[in-house]
């Protein structure tokens, strides 16, 4: 087991004309041993490609990947000892479930004795042991799944298992049973995992750490918490929570910026960018007497609140409201929670000291 | 689903009307001669089943039969593997991929006899290239019309290179609809490129090479025009496959009744070997 | 294949499929090259290139009415049989992609039992039954005859293209109030060109092929290429560099056919549902 380091890495598929034609960007990361990670991001920002960039099975353009100390930017997946379990399930149809698993333990020639323990021990955690006995071919996709999952899981050694979008082809009330399994078998064994997924629920319950990827790019690493507290970029505002973070154009003079002409936020430094913008999420929208000027188009009730829809200008402005708590009709003021409300330059977070993230 | 639909049938009857003039016409011909006996004169006498027991019993039937058998088995036991062979070492993707599909089809469009004649032309011992580079550099007495090893080889090399391509296309449609998910899994999991092509190639061509055995079976089982083209059946009689064996009796000699029998029972070992290969296919594909 | 190691794994692999196109092209290119020869150099000795080149068995071919309509009367009832068998296994093939019906899968296996019955079975009694009505010595006898292995390969390929286009798009245009023949012909047909294009090609091509049902059904007027060519072998001796180029000329249809279909073709070979 090691930690896993990415250095100025970056892949296309093709021939490279600009800047356009790479897939990955520019991705420099390291994963600590024994970490529960997840990669985020919505289809194509370049997550499976990160994925098979450290298994092995896509050697990069540019850059490096290094396990612990050792450079393996093109070794095989075989050398680099990691595991992958992938969207759609892949089995070995002519074998058994209790063959399938045993597959990439006797292909490392493990004694038999030990061969059998493990495929026992993983069987019963993915409760396939039942199915043992049986042609893989035969089973539902749930099962299947599983079987491609218990793969991944068999062998003890490796440095890494991967999971790219494992739970899409199982059914909704076990993907929640499968994805705590998981959470308690990082817990137990302390493999460095590794979870691809483009659903925020999926990556926030799974993960320590979540890594959001968009258009190649890493926007931002982080606990679920940081995401949602303090985002890097607009990106991960809008992907992460539900509903999203407004973002609404604003103008920064003399140390204030403003939206609609109303300051809502103290910013010491006007940022060199051509976009300026604020971000604050719903949770952190509330009413007042005073403050931006708004207008109530909508009220949603979702359970334990409310989501108001709010015009300002012609910009959407989403609050959450808890119950119990008044709602203005027609017109109103919004207030901004000056600690959880941001200045983004071009996407990007402008901290305290006015230089973009 | 499908619906039940009994009107479906208008839309099969023109097939069925067409298929059934060319198939049941003939075939009850070809029953009415195989149990008449006939002296010419187009009278013609009820016979039972004694040109049926005379052609099984026959040795001439049972020889032709037996080199029939021979022949099939020989060019099943070729063409599969080295189809497969074939197919593994083709390029996946590129510009290299439509050149391939289209040079190793052309055998295939090349009408029957033109083959025949093409390998004829092709074997000659003294001005064929393929006869005058074994006799002249190889150093070889080879002479496909004097010598029956000779004639059985040239035979076999021809089909060789009129059908392999056949199972080579089949095999390679088979191997491109693989995931490529498969491959990496593989990978993964550490297996070696036999167990890639045990585990993971052979399971998902099962299908195309039930239908690749299939149809080589039944076309070579058919085979006439090549051969007759070629060898005309000799030296002798040792190229003479079934058909050569059964146009000679039925055009050759005239001989209705027998020819007849002879069609039929050839008809139904066809159609009984076909019969198993396609419940096994069809059964497979239930699972 | 230790000691070859300076070649890597990929040459060695690539070479199969090499050396296999090199073994499919040489009795081509030994064909082409006798076609070009004259008679005399063929019956001289063994030359690997024609020494004198000579167009004149191609001049024999295209100025002599008796080879060349050969070539009019296949291209003939090859189309006429391509056109008809999709004509009938079309509306076929969809019902069989669509409805269960009673004797379904008995009349599916019936057909393709006809796909393996040996041409040779059938050679007297279909000269007898387009004697008898009428046929024989047309190319239409020919095209018809052909139909009885044909169709049951067009239905078994189109139906396998078919049966991978959602039901769905159906009971829409149902729906939408589509009769089914304007369905049939404006919506589904496009959705399943590359299928009929790969049937096409297959009836061609064993329409194409095919010469024992071809001479039987053949006198004088009708008389297909592959017949004349045989024809030609057996009366008039050794005239090897004019079956040379006849058997040239018979190639290049499939040639050019093979060319509009090269990006179907591994598709086409999966019969459509691997």
């Amino acid at each position: 087991m090691a930690r896993i380091s990415l250095n100025a890495l970056r892949h296309a598929y093709g021939p490279v004309r600009s800047d356009a034609d790479y897939a990955l960007k520019q991705i420099d990361l390291t994963w600590d041993d024994g970490g529960a990670y997840a990669l985020l991001g919505p289809s194509g920002c370049g997550k499976s490609t990160l994925l098979n960039i450290i298994s092995g099975l896509l050697v990069p353009t540019e850059g490096q990947i290094l396990f612990g100390d050792r450079d393996v930017t093109r070794a095989s997946p075989t050398e680099r000892n990691i595991a992958q379990v992938f969207q759609f399930p892949v089995i070995y149809d002519t074998m058994t479930v209790y063959d399938n698993l045993a597959f990439p333990l006797r292909n490392r020639r493990l004694p038999e004795d030990r061969v059998d323990a493990r495929v026992r021990e993983i069987a019963a955690m993915l409760e396939l042991d039942r199915d043992l006995t049986r042609r893989a071919a035969g089973l539902t996709p749930d099962a299947k799944q599983k079987i491609s999952m218990g793969r991944g899981l068999v062998r003890e050694d490796v440095n890494v298992i991967m999971f790219d979008e494992p739970l899409t082809v199982i059914d909704p009330h076990l993907k929640w049973k499968l994805r705590s399994k998981l959470k308690e078998l990082h817990q137990r064994t302390r493999v460095t995992m590794i979870y691809v997924t483009h659903d925020q629920t999926e990556a926030l319950t799974f993960a320590d750490r979540v890594v959001v990827m968009q258009d190649g790019v890493v926007v931002q690493v982080g606990t679920p918490v940081e995401l949602f507290e303090e985002p890097r970029h607009t990106f991960v505002g809008h992907f992460i929570g539900s509903p999203g973070m407004n973002v609404l154009p604003a103008e920064v003079s003399g140390g204030v910026a403003r939206v609609a002409g109303h300051p809502v936020l103290d910013a010491p430094v006007i940022p060199a960018a051509r976009r300026l913008e604020v971000g604050v999420r719903p949770e952190f929208v509330g009413f007042g007497t005073t403050g931006l000027p708004a207008r109530v188009v909508r009220v949603a009730d979702v359970g334990k609140a409310r989501v108001v829809e709010t015009r300002v200008g012609d910009t959407r402005v989403l609050a959450v409201v808890g119950e119990g708590q008044p709602v203005p009709d027609g017109d109103a003021h919004l207030v901004f929670d000056p600690a959880r409300t941001a200045l983004f330059a071009d996407g990007w977070r402008v901290d305290a000291k006015g230089a973009a993230a | 689903m499908k619906t039940e639909n009994q009107r479906a049938w208008f839309l099969v009857a023109p097939v069925v009307l067409l298929v059934a003039f060319n198939a049941l016409v003939p075939l009850m011909t070809v029953v009415n001669y195989s149990v008449q006996e006939t002296f010419g004169n187009n009278q013609f006498f009820w016979s039972g089943l004694k040109w049926f027991e005379e052609i099984l019993t026959s040795e001439r039937f049972q020889a032709a039969l037996g080199r029939q058998l021979f022949f099939t088995f020989t060019i099943l036991i070729i063409q599969i593997p080295l189809g497969i062979i074939i197919a593994l070492a083709m390029p996946r993707r590129g510009i290299w991929v439509p050149v391939c599909l289209v040079l190793m089809s052309l055998p295939l469009l090349i009408p029957w006899n033109v083959v025949g004649a093409m390998w004829n032309i092709f074997a000659l011992p003294d001005i064929g290239l393929l006869g005058y580079f074994l006799n002249q550099v190889v150093g070889i007495d080879y002479n496909y019309t004097r010598d029956p090893v000779a004639a059985w080889i040239t035979l076999i090399a021809m089909d060789v290179w009129h059908w392999t391509s056949l199972v080579v296309l089949l095999t390679y449609a088979g191997l491109v609809s693989i995931p490529d998910a498969y491959y990496q899994a593989a990978k993964i999991d550490g297996a070696s490129p036999w167990a890639v092509f045990r585990y993971i190639q052979l399971p998902k061509l099962s299908r195309v090479l039930t239908i690749a055995v299939l149809l080589r079976f039944m076309d070579s089982f058919m085979i006439y025009t090549e051969v007759s083209v070629l060898t005309g059946g000799g030296p002798g009689n040792s190229t003479t496959l079934l058909s050569i064996d059964l146009v000679k009796i039925a055009l050759g000699q005239f001989d209705l009744g027998p020819a007849a029998a002879m069609s039929l029972i050839y008809f139904l070992i066809t159609l009984a070997v076909s019969w198993v290969f396609y419940t096994v296919m069809t059964r497979n594909e239930g699972k | 294949m230790d000691g070859l190691r300076f070649l890597p794994r990929r040459f060695w692999i690539a070479l199969i499929p090499i050396l296999y196109i090199a073994f499919l092209l040489l009795p081509i290119w030994w064909l082409i090259s006798m076609s070009f020869k004259t008679t005399n150099e063929i019956l001289g000795g063994f030359s690997l290139f024609p020494q004198t080149w000579t167009i004149e068995n191609y001049m024999v071919i295209f100025t002599d009415p008796t080879w060349y309509s050969g070539y009019i009367n296949s291209i003939t009832y090859v189309v006429l049989n391509t056109v008809l068998s999709l004509a009938v296994a079309l509306p076929a093939a969809y019902a069989f992609s669509r409805y269960r019906f009673t004797g379904d899968k008995h009349l599916f296996f019936w057909l393709l039992t006809n796909r393996m019955a040996p041409p040779a079975v059938f050679a007297l009694p279909f000269f007898q039954l387009y004697s008898a009505v009428g046929l024989f010595d047309t190319p239409l006898a020919v095209a018809l005859a052909h139909c009885l292995f044909n169709i049951p390969l067009a239905v078994w390929i189109l139906e396998g293209f078919m049966s991978s286009v959602p039901k769905e798009l159906d009971e829409t245009a149902y729906v939408d109030g589509y009769s089914f023949p304007r369905f049939f012909v404006t919506i589904f047909l496009p959705n399943i060109k590359a299928g009929v294009g790969v049937a096409a090609f297959f009836c061609f091509m064993f329409s194409w092929v095919e010469m024992l049902l071809a001479k039987t059904l053949t006198a004088v007027h009708a008389k297909p290429i592959v017949a004349t060519m045989t024809r030609t072998a057996s009366t008039s001796g050794y005239e090897l560099g004019l079956l040379a180029a006849a058997g040239v000329l018979t190639i290049i249809p499939g040639a050019i056919v093979i060319w509009f279909v090269r990006n179907y073709i591994a598709k086409g070979f999966a019969l459509g549902r691997v």
